[in-house]
């Protein structure tokens, strides 16, 4: 296949769409799946043949379509009129929703979600621009809509310096957590020698409670091989790999079925787009090891080797897979890049701050009326997110804090829901912008408990490789359950912070550097909660038990199995 | 190789480009804390008790894993890093059941000498007391659980010089545990030469010579030195 191919193919698909009447669409991500959208589709799909209507009207299963919390969601798309999504639908509400467009009614019985909800104009979609509006099973809806066109681009117009000069310009900073600026990495993997290189997307994705790069792989996988496929030819490398976690059957999936058309269609393969650069790429599958979406752990666990982090430098882009360079990108990075490509660093630059360009997907969560994924530009307020956007706080209740950035991030309480969300602010006020994960709690919320449940997670991934996080994560669990059970002595906070330092200054890895955060962050805006618990033996918040009897200090006991007399060791 | 200068505790001090910081460090007689490492073995970076301050990095690095460069300034003494060093070796006695008064080791034991020379007389965590198992199966070595750090000197010294790999680790975090072939008992491993390297490469008394009660279980530090040696001569060939 070459460029004029490729457009050929689009004109086609487009053709195809717009002799349609109507088409419906069915989110098929996993939220909407465990809600039953699957029957919904089948519902739909039965009722269009038994009434013949195949030829005009088209039920389609596509991703992720945002308020994954009301779903399953139905989207219709009939032809010159706007879009109406349905929201809770049911099998018997999708029938009625069918036989409505047919008859051009609204249905009775079933609710639109309004088409000016905030929940979609506040947003802005560039890396879930298709997501929910495409099968992501049919390369030819991902190609209708300008795919692979930027690749196309950047084979037969631009050198592989042009690329890395425009994502550099576009200011697009890694989507994984550090958002390191992705334009530096490409050009130290382009320069770096080496017979062999790699390019890697990392799609490990083990905060609790995140699915942003989920939803992207489910939902428009073209988007990441297309990416990948830029990123190979900027740095000259002829294979990639896609580390999915081994939760994610259905990303898995959708991504291998992706790969195979990409490469039936040329272009993935040999020889991509009639051009002299070839790439191919494969899957690993994680077995849900939190560390090895690390870099350096994921990696060694793509050479089959156990997942433990291995100290930097040298960097990946310097020696990686096999020794060779390996520029390692988070999905949601790579999903950007044909937007830079295609519409040019300017565009993106553009938008968001001005050190933080473009947009960012969150996974919005808890205690929020509309929970699920959106797409923001960079340097949207925490209150526009929650109040605009998430529709508030649900049964009346007070914001209380968001944790943002998972388990390496920290909270962010009510007297800054005016924070821009952007890398420099968030870490001015001591979170992280992680990879996207916003955890919206209310009143109820009690933050040592939430602290204790963000450490538990850590120490429970620890790979064990280093001391202070393996046994320190241990040793601060111990002394939150101390504090969160009503047992702690004072003496324990500071036990606690010290610990907090150690861990934070000596850890090997990320994530013993970053586990002590959430306790640091709740000890800095709710430290009068620590000390309600240990030194009034109440939970605020009224969620912990405490217990009726204290507990001697650990360090009455330790001195009972003192080490050795110093001076006697030879 | 071409000759690098480096400042390390206000004195300037020349090495070779691809040495480690502690290799220079060592080299120009700074005694430094150190477990996991071992010469003649690669390195690992996991007991972080090598840390020096490295001028513009945020964190204290560990000597063992961190590239010597030209220009770089280095601190291995400090408040700040002896606390960190303190703190360590206390969650490396907590993690286990270290009680020295009855330990095939005592007086032999290296973590017992890095706890004595930082004045750790007691641990202020939490023991965690894991309820763990000795393997004696072996004929003639013994492995018991509760002293082992995890260092993974057996595990590179089987790999790396004996070359059969018979140890290796399963679990992660507080419940990783040496292993040998895919869990077998010691006796029943395919791959065990029983050459005795990592008995004699253990710093604890967690791989002991069967038959030895407290105190008397010594191991010899020049073991893997003279195989090595002995390798470059190439002593043992024809
Ligand atoms: C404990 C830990 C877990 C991580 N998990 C992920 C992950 O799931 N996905 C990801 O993209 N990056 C993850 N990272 C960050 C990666 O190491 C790496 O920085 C990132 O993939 C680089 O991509 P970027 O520059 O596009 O952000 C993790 C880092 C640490 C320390
Ligand atoms: S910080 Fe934790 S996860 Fe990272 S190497 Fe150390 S033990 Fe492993
Ligand atoms: S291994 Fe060392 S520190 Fe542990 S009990 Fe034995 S002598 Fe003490
Ligand atoms: S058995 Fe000894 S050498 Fe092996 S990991 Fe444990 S302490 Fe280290
Ligand atoms: S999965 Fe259906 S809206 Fe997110
Ligand atoms: S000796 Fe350097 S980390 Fe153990």
């Amino acid at each position: 296949m070459n460029p004029a191919d490729l457009h050929a193919m689009a004109r086609e698909e487009q053709a195809r769409q717009e002799a349609l009447r109507c088409r419906i669409m069915v989110c098929a991500g996993t939220p909407c799946l465990s809600a039953g959208a699957l029957a919904v589709l089948d519902a739909l799909r039965q009722a269009v043949e038994e009434s013949r209507l195949d030829a005009e009207i088209e039920a389609v299963s596509t991703g992720c379509m945002g308020p994954c919390s009301r779903g399953p969601l139905v989207k219709v798309a009939v032809q010159g009129k706007p879009e109406i999504v349905y929201e809770r639908v049911t099998p018997e509400l999708a029938r009625q929703i069918l036989y409505s467009v047919v008859k051009g009614r609204r249905p009775p019985t079933a609710s639109p979600l309004p088409p000016d909800h905030p929940y979609f104009t506040r947003q802005m979609k560039i890396v879930l621009a298709n997501c929910g509006s495409i099968d992501p099973e049919r390369i030819e809806e991902y190609v209708a809509t300008g795919g692979y066109d930027a690749l196309a681009h950047a084979l037969h117009e631009m050198t592989p310096e042009d690329v890395c000069r425009e994502i550099s310009a576009s200011g697009l900073r890694g989507r994984g957590g550090a958002g390191y600026p992705a334009g530096v990495k490409w050009n130290l993997a382009r320069k770096a020698p080496g017979e062999r290189k790699y390019v890697v997307a990392n799609g490990d994705e083990g905060d609790p409670g995140a699915y942003m790069d989920r939803s992207v792989m489910e939902s428009d996988p073209h988007r990441i091989l297309e990416g990948m496929a830029i990123a190979g030819y900027a740095i000259g490398a002829d294979q990639g790999y896609i580390y999915v976690r081994g939760e994610y059957y259905l990303a898995g999936r959708r991504l291998e079925a992706a790969i195979r058309d990409a490469e039936r269609k040329g272009l993935l393969g040999s020889r991509v787009l009639g051009s002299n650069f070839s790439f191919r790429i494969d899957i690993r599958t994680g077995a849900g090891a939190f560390v090895c979406g690390e870099e350096t752990s994921l990696m060694a666990s793509i050479m089959g080797r156990r997942g433990q982090p291995w100290h930097r430098p040298p960097y990946p882009a310097q020696r990686g897979l096999w020794g060779c360079p390996t520029l390692i990108n988070n999905v949601e990075t790579l999903a950007t890049v044909p937007a830079i490509i295609g519409r040019g660093a300017t565009w993106y630059a553009g938008i968001g701050s001005t050190r933080s360009p473009g947009t960012k997907v969150y996974a919005l969560a808890g205690q929020v009326e509309t929970a699920g994924l959106i797409e923001v530009p960079m340097g949207t307020t925490l209150r526009e997110v929650v109040f605009d956007i998430g529709g508030g706080i649900p049964g009346g209740k007070r914001f209380k804090a968001a944790q943002s950035g998972g388990p390496s991030g920290g909270c962010i309480p009510a007297e800054h829901l005016d924070t821009p969300l952007d890398y420099e602010s968030m870490e001015r006020i001591g979170t992280i912008m992680g990879s996207g994960g916003l955890i919206i709690m209310d009143e109820t919320s009690c933050m040592p408990d939430v602290a204790s449940f963000f450490l538990d997670f850590c120490r429970d991934e620890s790979c064990g490789k280093c001391i202070p996080c393996r046994v320190g994560s241990m040793e601060m669990h111990r002394l939150l359950r101390r504090i969160t059970s009503g047992t702690a002595w004072p003496d324990d906070l500071r036990r606690l912070e010290e610990l907090c330092d150690l861990m934070g200054a000596t850890s090997l890895c990320g994530l013993g550097q970053t586990a002590p955060n959430p306790v640091v962050s709740t000890l800095r805006y709710f430290r009068h909660e620590y000390e309600a618990h240990i030194r009034e033996r109440r939970c605020p918040a009224g969620r912990c038990t405490m217990a009726a009897e204290q507990e001697p200090g650990p360090g009455g006991k330790a001195l009972l199995h003192a080490v050795g007399v110093p001076g006697e060791v030879g | 190789m071409p000759v690098i200068t480096l400042t390390i505790d206000d004195e300037l001090i020349s090495g070779r480009e691809g040495e480690t910081l502690l290799q220079v460090i060592k080299e120009h007689g700074i005694s430094l804390p150190t477990l996991c490492h071992m010469e003649g073995l690669s390195e690992r970076g996991g007991c972080r008790l090598c840390i020096v301050e490295v001028a513009g990095s945020p964190r204290p690095l560990p000597a063992c894993t961190t590239p010597a460069r030209e220009g770089m300034v280095v601190r291995t003494r400090s408040e700040r890093l002896e606390n960190y060093r303190r703190m360590l070796v206390e969650l490396m006695l907590a993690e286990r059941n270290h009680y020295c008064a009855v330990c095939v080791s005592i007086g032999h034991c290296e973590l017992q000498r890095v706890a004595a020379e930082m004045g750790v007389d007691h641990v202020r965590y939490e023991y965690l007391s894991p309820k763990l198992t000795m393997d004696l199966s072996h004929e003639r070595f013994g492995l018991d659980h509760n002293r082992c750090i995890l260092c993974t000197r057996c595990v590179r010294v089987c790999d790396e010089i004996e070359g059969v790999h018979t140890w290796d680790i399963s679990g992660r975090g507080v419940k990783s545990r040496i292993i040998a072939d895919l869990n077998r008992s010691w006796r029943e491993s395919g791959t065990c030469t029983s050459c005795g390297k990592c008995v004699q490469v253990c710093p604890t008394g967690a791989l002991f010579l069967k038959g030895a009660v407290v105190g008397e279980m010594v191991k010899d530090p020049t073991m893997l030195a003279r195989v090595l040696e002995g390798r470059e001569k190439k002593e043992w060939e024809g």
